[in-house]
């Protein structure tokens, strides 16, 4: 009989894993974190963001997809890959139109949490300033495509949890989008308030309508905690020696 | 009388750091922070000598200074002037809030093309009176750039403080480490882009 646990490397500490866990689980049990933004836990793994990009046994896999197996050498928080994130948030910070200021999700945004976590200052990328549709057609629900990141988190619940089909991915390259289904929009599709699809959204793409800015300024998701702190301490902790305004 | 070498040595060695603050195209809420900082400011006015500035009123550089604060990105030629002084004269300079570090509210028509702007401003505006349809062009007026511009892309900068504004206490620890050349590492809870 084959044996049902792994033993793996990661950040130096030997981590037991069951088989068939991807490295961002096995990780996350044994609380290391992983930075990630696609990724939700009992989700299809996505493995879209490659925030959470490890190096194993040298090479470069997404931690969200990847299989754990005995003697991987895993990287994860080394000043390389904190470096990569780093790039790969500005990237996603500067492709969309990202306003923190006024923004219903702030301190309660993943992207945004991760760019806090990860000392973002400002991205050093030139903005994009994409065209991007809102649909404000449902009665319940705000659909802002500025803020998408296509993590395709309400595509995969809304397919496998709610049921619904409601969203899907449009167009390619730089022209992929999130789409609805239905020609008169969000309003016309089966979404109803209460879905999954509408709560998972990391950024402020999805939001209920009329239950914006309830939670005072200083007691938000994220304004004292970093993203992942509840898992332990793990890759992107601000480091002493990285100045976080430079 | 006329001061020796060692005197004027000694006065310079003496004299308190300099800084400049700008609000380019921004809403002065960086300032109102600064401001903000409520009795400390004494302390800083005790620091540092204001030169040019809105606080003090002083419309151009009297010389050389060690910290300039822009408040606000660029979003006219004027801007663009302003800020390229600054760089010329500040030792130091800080992009202070999140208009000056990615363009902010501003930059809301940065997905629209100038004349779109033009024409809802002052054409096409569910509250605008405008029947001759002319779009001001005096040449007083500062020509808008295209779109509006973070301050790094238009000069260097050397730190970047976000924050919709940034409160006083990171202001404040922001200043007082430049000022007595310290690394800057401010609490995760100072950083924040709202």
């Amino acid at each position: 009989m084959q044996n049902d646990t792994v033993t793996f490397v990661i950040d130096q500490k030997e981590v037991r894993a069951r088989r068939g866990q991807t490295i961002l689980e096995a990780a996350e049990q044994a609380g290391v974190y992983i930075p990630r933004l696609c990724h939700l836990k009992g989700l299809t793994p996505h493995g879209s963001c490659r925030v959470c990009t490890v190096r194993v046994n040298g090479r470069y896999q997404a931690a969200c997809t990847y299989p754990v197996a005995d003697d991987l050498v895993v990287e994860n928080d080394t000043e390389e890959l904190r470096t990569l994130r780093r790039d790969l948030l500005e990237m996603l910070l500067v492709e969309g139109n990202h306003f923190c200021m006024f923004c219903e999700k702030s301190g309660h945004c993943e992207l945004q949490a991760l760019a806090y976590r990860h000392s973002i200052a400002a991205p050093k990328y030139p903005h994009l300033w994409p065209r991007r549709e809102v649909d404000a057609s449902h009665p319940d629900v705000l659909l802002d495509r500025n803020r998408c990141v296509l993590c395709g988190r309400c595509v995969r619940v809304s397919r496998d949890v709610d049921g619904k089909n409601v969203f899907g991915f449009v167009g390619r390259g730089p022209h992929r989008h999130l789409g609805v289904n239905s020609r008169r929009g969000l309003g016309g599709s089966d979404l109803s308030a209460d879905d999954q699809a509408v709560t998972v959204c990391p950024v402020g793409c999805l939001l209920r309508k009329r239950t914006a800015f309830q939670v005072p300024v200083g007691q938000r998701r994220f304004d004292r905690q970093p993203i992942g702190a509840e898992v332990g301490a793990g890759a992107g902790s601000p480091q002493p020696s990285e100045s976080p305004m430079q | 009388m006329m001061e020796t070498v060692q005197e004027r040595e000694q006065r310079q060695l003496n004299r308190k750091p300099r800084i400049a603050t700008a609000s380019l195209a921004g809403c002065f809420g960086c300032h109102m922070s600064v401001l903000d900082l409520d009795e400390r400011i004494l302390e800083l006015a005790e620091l540092v000598e204001f030169d040019r500035s809105p606080i003090d009123d002083l419309k151009d550089f009297t010389g050389p200074v060690d910290i300039g604060l822009i408040e606000g990105g660029c979003c006219n030629e004027e801007n663009v002037r302003v800020l390229r002084e600054f760089r010329k004269h500040c030792r130091i300079l800080v992009s202070l809030g999140d208009c000056a570090t990615m363009g902010g509210v501003p930059a809301l028509r940065n997905t629209l093309s100038l004349q779109e702007c033009f024409r809802e401003a002052y054409c096409d505006g569910p509250t605008v009176y405008n029947p001759t349809g002319l779009i001001p062009n005096d040449p007083e007026i500062p020509l808008l750039l295209d779109r509006v511009y973070p301050c790094h892309e238009v000069v260097r900068v050397d730190y970047h403080l976000p924050g919709c504004p940034p409160s006083a206490e990171s202001i404040w620890q922001t200043l007082t480490a430049l000022l007595n050349n310290r690394p800057l590492d401010l609490p995760y809870e100072l950083i924040k882009y709202d």
